[in-house]
């Protein structure tokens, strides 16, 4: 017998508006969580990407941003899980992923995929920084009267060295080919990471929208853009803010040489970001084009949705102000800070947007190619389910790599700041 | 220099070294040997028909459907549903499901649309369930093997097993699972797997007074259902998507979705 | 100086190998690939028997009802409604008289008018039904002031 339930909520039911004819069991069940999912793992690849052109290509001008790159792609990564966890019906059962997984399933090689990537980057990460966790360390130990956050400073930087204190020279080049490795190897599976979101996607035949092969290209290609752009946007704004903070209260200028964002950095990166965005819309536009083209069974309800419901969604917001403006505004000659600022905040824009159009561009479509459902992302929750599934659970998302990365800084610095403060 | 008679002794000899081993490869199949679960045909293997010309739209196949499988009736999701086309003389299809036809059909509105009963080219009802399909894509994207099939062809899902992550209802062309509003987990029909074990039949098949529905055993020659399968024009819902359903359907017309 | 590079690696397989355990534990022993494949059958061959050990509602057997409702069932089996199962109108019969004492009589319009609302499709079965408009038809009553649904036929009516 059921249980008395006092109000027995058909999941998906709240944020579906239906229209015509949908089959009685369709609802959006793959809502905000689901597209911020391949946001993130997006960011992670598009960052470990970056963090690699230095260290296996060489480009020397981004080392400073190659080393942010890859310490805050692992706080994205840790961040990355966490959409799935709020998206879960039965996330107490997530760990069943590791514990019986279905390798038939795409989702099934999220368990091991992002084990495998998690381990890498926290690997290359120990080769970068082993040399800062043993001189902290040693000069913490000469120190008699140690402070608690001190005390907590030398036992987790102690532990981080794993027992290898060996900073000659010698161990420190043989640091730099590891990481060289790491990077390398790591560059197809950060790659890997993301593309099989977009084969999560592709695979499934029942979704007209969803179904081509396309799919993990476009999503890798996706993925590099939104990387390298947050990366370069991240980069600008903590630099200029350190700058700012630095010159309110200076101590001494002559000794201080503050370091703000730096153009040439950024101009290099920007030539990678616009690589891969030109990739990116070609991909899309290339899917469209075939899509009209063959005129399947489902097109006429597609072509409704992209030119119709979506169209706004699809080409103002992510192709013409999330691709071709910023593409224009960085190929431009003169290229500012601002600028770049501007145009790297339209191209996350236009990332999420692409997500979105995916994600909930193929639930507003019903299956029987009759009907439509319309999506409300709830922004003021009422209760668990609203806020998990709604604008508060984007939020959270979010900004929570940020708050990882600043704990990480403080163990494994990035950003130089001043020429004198940081190691090399 | 060798001998026609030492040829062809070798040459017999040669066939008969390579015979006996591709005879015992047919004789002895390791994996058949090892697994044999995976090969022994199961004695039955469960098929439906659904006659769309005896279907009234009565629904109380989706009532029985709803009370025999502990879904909650108030809500619009259900594990079987029936649903209305009315072709009009103007070309407009229009098709609806009211709440999943739970309360039969008692309006010849269609939604908000008045119909004019002198328009009307055609109009049917064509009752819907899980296909229990032979390559469900369903149990192909579960990442954690909580949706299966059954050796006797029947796709069921452990309700302790599952995440509830939906991709199997993203999965499904036919649309016909859903989340259990109470248990949290996947759900979908289950050719009422309790009763048909026990020699009953499902619910929707004893409700339905008209005989629209019909369940049987498709490796049994004589079951009736598989003698309408082989004998009478019969056929299946998005076949192009290679599920190979095992709903049949007799007088589907070509505006069905 | 021994390889230290090696030394986060070794964490990692210590992290592998605690899953590993934790597996073992976890996982129950008759999980596994069931049936013709990894593909279709990787699955907890327990929850088969779990879902054969639900509970049956429905008897749908109008014998049954028979020895103690003879009066009832003797005179729908003589009438057009000899084709609808008793507990499609009354419910399902569990362990009923034992649980429940007793079954609910529906004497809503709604179930009546399943069938006997009026549709106008020439080619569907339903036209052979014969109907009313719900909405004109004595619509504040229930159906079953006027028509016994045991004997529908107009000589039946009250």
């Amino acid at each position: 017998m059921i249980p008395e339930i006092q109000e027995i909520v058909v999941h998906g039911a709240e944020w579906t508006h239906k229209e015509l004819f949908t089959y009685p069991n369709e609802y959006i069940y793959w809502t905000i969580q689901i597209v911020m999912y391949p946001l993130m793992t997006g960011f992670v690849a598009g960052a470990f990407v970056l963090s690699s052109l230095y260290h296996v290509f060489g480009q020397k001008d981004l080392k400073d941003l190659a080393k942010f790159s890859l310490v805050f792609s692992f706080a994205l990564l840790l961040v990355a899980p966490m959409p799935l966890l709020f998206h879960l019906l039965q996330p107490q059962r997530n760990h069943h992923v590791f514990m019986t997984p279905h390798f038939t399933s795409a989702i099934a090689a999220f368990g091991l995929v992002f084990s495998l990537y998690a381990a890498l980057v926290a690997y290359e990460i120990w080769f970068v920084y082993r040399k800062h966790f043993v001189e902290t360390a040693l000069s913490l130990s000469k120190k008699a009267d140690k402070t608690i956050a001190e005390k907590a400073q030398y036992f987790i930087n102690n532990l981080l060295t794993l027992g290898a204190y060996n900073i000659t020279e010698e161990a420190v080049r043989k640091d730099e080919k590891a990481v060289k490795l790491l990077a390398a190897i790591g560059i197809p599976i950060a790659c890997f990471l993301h593309g099989y979101a977009g084969f999560i996607f592709g695979s499934v035949k029942a979704n007209a929208l969803w179904m081509t092969p396309l799919m993990p290209v476009i999503f890798i290609m996706s993925a590099i853009v939104s990387g390298v752009a947050l990366c370069i946007l991240s980069y600008i704004v903590i630099m200029e803010w350190k700058k700012f903070r630095a010159t309110k209260k200076h101590e001494d200028r002559m000794s201080l040489a503050i370091k703000g964002a730096e153009i040439d950095v950024i101009h290099k990166s920007s030539r990678y970001l616009i690589g891969a965005m030109v990739a990116a819309i070609t991909l899309e536009v290339l899917d469209l084009v075939f899509r009209g083209y063959t005129a399947m069974k489902s097109w006429d309800i597609l072509r409704s949705v992209i030119y119709g419901k979506d169209f706004a969604n699809i080409f103002i917001f992510q192709y013409t102000l999330g691709n071709i403006v910023p593409f224009a505004m960085l190929l431009l000659p003169g290229l500012t800070i601002r600028r770049t600022i501007i145009a790297t905040i339209l191209v996350m824009m236009g990332v999420f947007m692409m997500r979105w159009n995916v994600v909930i561009g193929g639930q507003s479509f019903s299956l029987s190619f009759a009907g439509y459902m319309d999506y409300t992302l709830p922004v003021i929750p009422h209760n668990w389910e609203t806020f998990r599934e709604g604008v508060g659970g984007a939020l959270v998302i979010a900004v929570l790599p940020f708050i990882f990365f600043y704990f990480f800084n403080k163990f494994a610095p990035t950003l130089q700041f001043t020429k004198k403060d940081m190691p090399k | 220099m060798i001998t026609r008679r030492d040829l062809i002794k070798n040459a017999v000899t040669g066939i008969a070294g390579i015979a006996l081993p591709l005879v015992s490869v047919k004789i002895i199949n390791a994996a058949e040997t090892l697994f044999p679960d995976r090969f022994e045909k199961p004695s039955v293997l469960w098929g439906f028909v659904v006659d769309t010309l005896k279907c009234v739209g009565c629904g109380l196949c989706v009532k029985a459907c709803k009370e025999e499988n502990e879904i909650p009736y108030n809500t619009p999701i259900s594990r079987t549903w029936v649903e209305r086309y009315i072709i009009l003389k103007d070309g407009r299809v229009l098709i609806d499901s009211p709440d999943a036809a739970r309360d039969g059909y008692t309006s010849q509105k269609v939604r908000d649309t008045v119909v004019n009963p002198e328009n009307i080219a055609k109009a049917f009802f064509v009752p819907k369930l899980c296909n229990q399909c032979e390559n469900p894509p369903c149990v192909q994207v579960c990442p954690v093997g909580a949706t299966y099939k059954t050796p006797d062809g029947v796709i069921l899902v452990d309700r302790t097993w599952c995440i509830g992550c939906g991709y199997c209802i993203q999965s499904c062309p036919y649309g016909v699972r859903f989340f259990h509003p109470v248990h949290k987990v996947a759900e979908k029909c289950t050719f009422c797997y309790h009763r048909i074990t026990k020699g009953m039949k499902t619910a929707c098949v004893e409700a339905c007074p008209f005989g629209a529905r019909q369940i049987g055993n498709l490796r049994d020659r004589n079951d009736p259902v598989a003698k309408i399968i082989s004998t009478e024009r019969v056929a299946v819902l998005k076949d192009a998507y290679g599920t190979k359903p095992q709903v049949y359907y007799i007088g589907l017309d070509e505006n069905v979705r | 100086m021994k390889n230290y590079a090696l030394r986060p690696l070794y964490v990692i397989i210590c992290l592998v190998i605690v899953v590993l355990i934790i597996r073992e534990v976890y996982v129950p022993k008759d999980f596994g690939v069931h049936g013709e494949s990894y593909m279709y059958g990787w699955h907890r061959k327990g929850n088969e028997d779990e879902w054969k050990a639900f509970k049956v509602k429905y008897k749908f057997d109008n014998e049954y009802c028979k020895d103690c409702h003879s009066d009832k069932y003797d005179s729908i089996m003589q009438s057009p409604h000899a084709i609808i199962k008793c507990e499609n109108c009354h419910g399902p019969a569990f362990d009923h008289p034992t649980d429940p004492p007793k079954l609910t009589i529906d004497k809503s319009r709604g179930l009546c008018i399943r069938c006997h609302a009026s549709l106008p499709y020439p080619q569907a079965s339903r036209s052979n039904i014969r109907g009313i408009d719900p909405d004109k038809h004595n619509a504040e009553i229930e159906c079953s002031m006027c028509h016994n649904p045991h004997k529908p036929s107009l000589e039946g009516m009250k």
